[in-house]
C-alpha cells in the first residue's frame, strides 16, 4: 500500500466553497495547504478540509513539539507501552501492569470551567480503560491567577467542582495533584488531569484497526453538535471575546454515561469480541478512525448515515468533527457484532456498525453510499508537517533572572510575621478545601490520601502499591527553563521516595504559550532538554503525555509549565511512610543542603509579588543519591516520616510536618546553623532536601546511611508535644509561634478566601 | 451466608461492599438491578454511588428498578438490608426508611473522615460495638443532609431508631462535627423492625489499618453474626 492516491470526489451539495479564507479559518497555513493538495492530488472537499484541519492541529498532530518530544528517553526494561498509544503502560510486578497518562483541558476550562474540567477528567479516564486497565486513581494539576481576582475565584471553584463531580460520580478516587496561584496564569488557567489504571498483563489491548472487512462500531453516547473543532480551538490563542464565542466548542460531560461506558468497555475487552478500541476524544471520529487505521497500517471506510446522532440533519463534516463525550470506536471481530451490541445493551448503551476496516490505505467517508471524502490515511496521520523553530530567550526574562535580590535576602523584619504570611499563601496553605470535594477513598485502595507528598494506591491481593505525584513550579521554568524542568522531575522523584516508592516512569503535559514566538519556542526546547537530562539521570522514561500550546490571552503567555506526572512502585505496603511527625521525642534530620538561593521563591512572591532571580540550581547526581539514600533508610525501617522541602522552604516544610492533617499537631524545636541570611535559611527553596524524623536510637544509622550515599545530613532538632509550640532558630534570627496560630494560618487560609462572601467582580 | 450486593447503573461502591462482605466470611454475589429473586439470600446490600447519575434526585430513579420490589419483599421477611450512601438514599426514596437526604448544608461534596457515635448496640448491625463507642469512618457525598417532618423525627428518637450520629472526637454532638447539616446529627437510622439500616458514612471503607481505620469491621461482623442461614 504505497501512497494510494485520492479518488475524485465531487463537492457535496450545500457545503461551502474552499477559498484561501476557509483554509485560514481551518488553522492551516498556505504551505500546509500546499501539502494537502500534494497528498490529495486535487482540491479537497469541505469535509476533507475539516479532517485535515483537525488532524494537523497542534492538539492532534503535535506539529510544533514532535521533533522535540523525540529527544525524550522512552525506553526501559519495565516499559510495556511507550508513547503513541492511548496511554503508556509499565510493569509493576506480580503480573500487574499500570496504564497512566496526563492530559490537559486548559482552553475549555478558561471558557467554561466546570464542563472544561469535568470533560478533562472524562477524557483521561477513557484513555486508560481503552488500554484494558481499570482506572484506580486520578490526580489533578491546576494553575490559576491570584485569588484576589473574582473571576479567578470563579474559575478555580468551577474547575474544582468539575474535577470533583466527574470523578466522584464515576467512582475513581482522587489521590493527589497540585495547584499554584500566580498572576502569570490569570487569563489561562491550567487544568491537567492524570489517571492511573491497573490490569493484568494479558488484559492489555491496543488501538489498531486490522483485519480487512472487520466491522467498525461506534459505542456509547450519540454524536451531537457539541465540541466541533475543539482540537483546533485548543490550538489557538484566546482573546477577550473567546469567552462567549467559544462556548459551543466546549464539550459537555455526562459522568453517568462514562461509568456505564467504562464497565461496558472492560466487559467488551474481556469478552474477546473486539480487537481494538479507542476513545473518540479530540477530533472525534476523525482522529480515532484515522489513528487506528494508521497504527494498523490499514484503511477505514465510514458510513455517516449509520452513525447514531442526537439530531437530524448533521452533515458529514459535523459528524466527523464532533467532540461529543463518552463515545468509543471499536473494531469488532467479524461475526461478533451482536455480542458487542448485547454487552452495550446490558449497560443501557448503544452500539452501531458505522463502517469497516479496509486494505486500501484510505480514510474514506460515505454518505448514503456516496463517497464524500477519500484521503490517503497514512499521510493524514503521519504526514502532518512538523516544525523546528528558532528559539531565542526573551530579554525581559534575562533581566528578571539577573535581578539583584540582595535587598530581599537581607531585609530586616519580623520573621515570624513573614512565616505566617507564607503559610497563609494559597500556594503553601493546606489544599484541604479542594480535596475534601473529591472522593479520595472509593474503591478501598487509597493508602495515602491527598495532602501528603504522593498519593498511594495498594494493589489488592499483593503486598505492593503504586504511588503517583504531579509537579512543576512554572516560575522556575519561566526564569530558567532547563533548570526549572529538571527541578520538576527532581521534585516529583523526591515526592515519591518520601512515601517509600521507587520512581519508575513519567507522563508529561507540556503547557506553553504560542510556539511561533521565538521566546516561547526557546522555553519549550530548553524545558524538553532539561526533562531529558533529569529523566535519563533518574531512569524514569517518558511513556506518553500531552502537549498544550497557545496558552495565551491577548498575547500574554502563561509561565512555561511542563507538568510531570510521575509514578513509582512500593514493594511492601507495610513500609509506606508519610510526611507528618508522629512521635514526640523523635529527632529531626535534614538531608541535603541549602545552597543559598532565593530566586523564584514563594517568599518573594508572597512578600513582593516578585518572580525573579536565579532559580535554585539542580544537581541531578546529588538528587539521585538522595533518592537512593531515603529508599534505603526506609527499607531498613529507620524513618518515622519523610517530607520533601519545596515551596516555602525549610520553615514551611517543618510546619507541614508538625501540623500533619491537623488532627494531632506536634511541636517542633529546630536550630539550623548556616552561613546564610535568616530569610534565605528559613524560606529559600534549594532543591535536593528532605526532612525526616527518626527515633533517637536510629539517628546514628540514618546519618551513617546518608554518609554512605554522600548525602549531607544533620540532626537539626526534635519533635515535641504540641504545647511546646513551633520554634526554628537560625544563625541570626528565629521563628516562634504556637501550633494554634500555625494551624489557623495553614488550614484557615483557603476556606477564608473561598467561602467568604465574594465581591461583585465574580 | 449468602449476601446480595445490588448493582444499579451508576453504583460505584458495589465492589467495595462485595469485598467487605467477603472479608467477614460472606458469600457475596453481585445482582444486576434488572435481575429478580432474592429469596435465597441472607442479607441484601445497597451500595453507594450515583445510580442513574443521581439525575432528578439521588436514588429517585433507582427505586423504580425491577429489583427494588424484591428488596422490599426481602425486608418484610426480617432479614438484614443495609444501604450505604446512595443505598441509604434509595432506601428512603423507596419508602423502606422514612425521611430524605438533602443537599449538604455547605452545598459542596464532602469527603473526609468523620467521627460517629454508636447509639444502639441492640441491632443486627451493631451488636459487636459498645454503646457510645466513637468510630472513625469516611464520608463522601453531596446529598447527605438527613431530614424528616417533626412527627417522623420524634418517632425515630422515641423508638431509638437512630443508630449512628456525627460527633466530635470525644463523642459529643456539635455543629462542627456535623458534616452535612443532618437533623439531630443523624448519620444512620433503622426501620421500625430494626432490620433495615441506612447510613451515609462508608463502613466498608474502614476495614483495614492500611486504609486508615478498622472501625467499620464490627458492622459487618455484627450483620453476619445475626444472619440466619437460609
Amino acid at each position: 500500500m504505497t501512497n494510494p492516491t485520492a479518488m475524485q470526489v465531487p463537492p457535496r451539495e450545500g457545503d461551502p466553497e474552499i477559498t484561501p479564507e476557509t483554509v485560514a479559518d481551518h488553522g492551516l497555513t498556505p504551505e500546509e495547504y500546499e501539502k494537502v493538495l500534494k497528498i490529495m492530488g486535487r482540491d479537497p472537499t469541505f469535509t476533507e478540509l475539516g479532517v485535515f484541519s483537525a488532524m494537523w492541529s497542534e492538539h492532534c498532530g503535535y506539529k510544533n513539539s514532535k521533533r522535540l518530544l523525540r529527544l525524550l528517553p522512552t525506553q526501559a526494561p519495565w516499559v510495556i507501552q511507550g508513547p503513541g498509544e492511548n496511554a503508556g503502560v509499565i510493569d509493576v510486578g506480580d503480573g500487574y501492569a499500570l496504564a497512566f497518562k496526563i492530559e490537559s483541558h486548559n482552553h475549555p476550562s478558561a471558557v467554561e470551567p466546570y464542563q472544561g474540567a469535568a470533560t478533562g477528567v472524562g477524557g483521561i479516564l477513557r484513555d486508560i480503560f481503552t488500554m484494558g486497565a481499570r482506572p484506580v486513581a486520578v490526580l489533578d494539576s491546576l494553575r490559576f491567577g491570584d485569588l484576589d481576582n473574582g473571576r479567578v475565584r470563579y474559575l478555580f471553584s468551577g474547575v474544582v467542582n468539575g474535577v470533583g463531580d466527574y470523578g466522584n460520580c464515576v467512582g475513581i478516587p482522587n489521590v493527589g495533584g497540585e495547584v499554584q496561584f500566580d498572576r502569570g496564569y490569570e487569563g489561562n488557567p491550567i487544568v491537567n488531569a492524570m489517571c492511573l489504571g491497573l490490569m493484568r498483563h494479558e488484559e492489555l489491548i491496543t488501538a489498531a484497526a486490522t483485519g480487512n472487512g472487520a466491522p467498525l462500531m461506534a459505542v456509547g453516547a450519540r454524536t451531537g453538535r457539541d465540541g466541533i473543532h475543539g482540537a483546533t480551538f485548543a490550538s489557538e490563542e484566546l482573546s477577550e471575546d473567546s469567552d462567549e464565542s467559544s462556548r459551543p466548542q466546549v464539550q459537555v460531560g455526562d459522568p453517568f454515561t462514562e461509568k456505564l461506558l467504562l464497565e461496558a468497555s472492560l466487559e467488551l475487552i474481556a469478552s474477546g469480541a473486539i480487537s481494538g478500541i479507542q476513545d473518540m476524544g479530540a477530533a472525534g471520529i476523525t482522529s480515532s478512525a484515522s489513528e487506528m487505521a494508521g497504527r494498523g497500517g490499514s484503511g477505514v471506510e465510514l458510513e455517516m448515515t449509520a452513525v447514531p446522532v442526537r439530531e437530524e440533519g448533521m452533515t458529514p463534516y459535523e459528524i466527523l468533527l464532533s467532540e461529543s463525550q463518552e463515545r468509543m470506536l471499536v473494531v469488532a471481530h467479524p461475526g461478533r457484532e451482536d455480542e458487542v451490541r448485547e454487552i452495550l445493551e446490558k449497560w443501557e448503551l448503544e452500539a452501531a456498525v458505522i463502517g469497516q476496516v479496509t486494505d486500501d490505505g484510505k480514510f474514506r467517508i460515505l454518505e448514503d453510499g456516496n463517497v464524500v471524502g477519500d484521503i490517503p490515511a497514512l499521510p493524514l496521520t503521519d504526514g502532518c508537517p512538523t516544525y523546528e523553530r528558532e528559539g531565542i530567550e526573551s530579554g525581559e526574562v534575562i533581566a528578571l533572572r539577573e535581578m539583584d535580590l540582595t535587598e530581599h535576602m537581607t531585609a530586616e523584619g519580623d520573621l515570624t510575621k513573614d512565616f505566617l504570611l507564607l503559610l497563609r499563601s494559597p500556594n503553601v496553605a493546606s489544599k484541604r478545601w479542594i480535596y475534601e470535594q473529591y472522593d479520595t477513598t472509593v474503591r478501598t485502595g487509597t493508602a495515602v490520601r491527598p495532602g501528603g507528598d504522593s498519593g498511594v494506591i495498594r494493589i489488592r491481593g499483593t503486598s505492593r502499591a503504586i504511588a503517583a505525584t504531579t509537579d512543576c513550579n512554572g516560575r522556575l521554568v519561566y526564569l530558567e527553563p532547563r533548570t526549572g524542568a529538571m527541578a520538576a522531575v527532581a521534585e516529583a522523584a523526591r515526592n515519591l521516595v518520601c512515601v517509600g516508592a521507587l520512581p519508575t516512569a513519567i507522563t508529561n503535559n507540556l503547557n506553553f504559550g504560542n510556539p511561533l514566538k521565538t521566546h516561547i519556542y526557546y522555553q519549550l526546547r530548553e524545558a524538553v532538554l532539561g526533562m531529558r537530562e533529569a529523566c535519563s539521570a533518574f531512569e524514569t522514561p517518558v511513556t506518553g503525555g500531552n502537549v498544550s500550546l497557545f496558552n495565551e490571552t491577548d498575547g500574554k503567555a502563561i509561565y512555561p509549565t511542563p507538568v510531570i506526572g510521575m509514578v513509582g512502585v512500593i514493594d511492601d505496603v507495610s513500609k509506606i511512610i508519610r510526611h507528618a511527625f508522629n512521635t514526640p521525642g523523635d529527632d529531626i534530620v535534614l538531608l541535603g543542603t541549602n545552597s543559598g538561593e532565593l530566586g523564584g521563591s514563594e517568599y518573594l512572591y508572597a512578600t513582593s509579588k516578585l518572580v525573579a532571580g536565579h532559580p535554585p540550581s539542580v544537581d541531578l547526581e546529588a538528587e539521585r543519591l538522595l533518592q537512593q539514600a531515603v529508599l534505603k533508610m526506609n527499607h531498613e525501617e529507620v524513618l518515622n516520616s519523610a517530607h520533601d522541602c519545596s515551596e516555602g522552604g525549610l520553615a514551611a516544610t517543618l510546619a507541614e510536618c508538625a501540623l500533619g492533617n491537623g488532627e494531632t499537631p506536634l511541636g517542633v524545636t529546630v536550630e539550623v546553623d548556616e552561613d546564610l541570611a535568616p530569610i534565605v535559611s528559613l524560606f529559600g527553596e534549594s532543591h535536593g532536601r528532605i526532612i525526616v524524623s527518626t527515633s533517637p536510637e536510629n539517628t546514628e544509622r540514618v546519618l551513617a546511611l546518608a554518609a554512605l550515599y554522600d548525602v549531607p545530613a544533620k540532626r537539626i532538632g526534635t519533635v515535641t508535644e504540641m504545647a511546646s509550640g513551633f520554634s526554628i532558630k537560625v544563625r541570626s534570627g528565629s521563628v516562634q509561634a504556637s501550633m494554634t496560630d500555625l494551624a489557623e494560618a495553614y488550614f484557615g487560609s483557603l476556606p477564608n478566601i473561598m467561602d467568604a462572601p465574594t465581591d461583585s467582580e465574580a | 451466608m449468602k449476601v446480595a450486593v445490588i448493582t444499579f447503573p451508576g453504583s460505584n461502591c458495589d465492589y467495595d461492599l462485595f469485598k467487605a462482605a467477603q472479608q467477614v466470611g460472606g458469600d457475596a454475589k453481585f445482582i444486576w438491578h434488572r435481575e429478580r429473586g432474592l429469596e435465597n439470600y441472607d442479607a441484601v446490600l445497597l451500595p453507594g454511588g450515583f445510580s442513574y447519575g443521581d439525575y432528578l434526585r439521588a436514588g429517585a430513579i433507582a427505586r423504580m428498578s425491577p429489583i427494588m420490589e424484591d428488596v422490599i419483599a426481602f425486608a418484610k421477611t426480617g432479614r438484614p438490608v443495609l444501604g450505604i450512601c446512595n443505598g441509604f438514599q434509595i432506601l428512603c426514596e423507596s419508602g423502606l426508611l422514612p425521611g430524605a437526604l438533602m443537599h449538604n448544608i455547605s452545598l459542596k461534596f464532602e469527603s473526609k473522615d468523620v467521627m460517629l457515635r454508636v447509639d444502639r448496640t441492640d441491632t443486627m448491625f451493631t451488636k459487636d460495638y459498645k454503646t457510645g463507642q466513637v468510630l472513625r469512618i469516611p464520608i463522601a457525598h453531596g446529598e447527605g443532609n438527613y431530614g424528616a417532618d417533626n412527627e417522623t423525627l420524634k418517632a425515630l428518637e422515641d423508638q431509638g431508631r437512630v443508630v449512628f450520629r456525627y460527633v466530635d472526637r470525644d463523642g459529643e454532638l456539635s455543629d462542627e462535627a456535623n458534616p452535612n447539616g443532618s437533623w439531630n446529627n443523624i448519620a444512620g437510622i433503622t426501620n421500625a423492625t430494626g432490620n433495615v439500616l441506612g447510613m451515609m458514612p462508608h463502613p466498608e471503607r474502614a476495614m483495614e489499618k492500611l486504609l486508615g481505620s478498622t472501625d467499620g469491621l464490627a458492622l459487618f461482623t455484627s450483620m453476619v453474626g445475626s444472619m440466619q442461614p437460609s
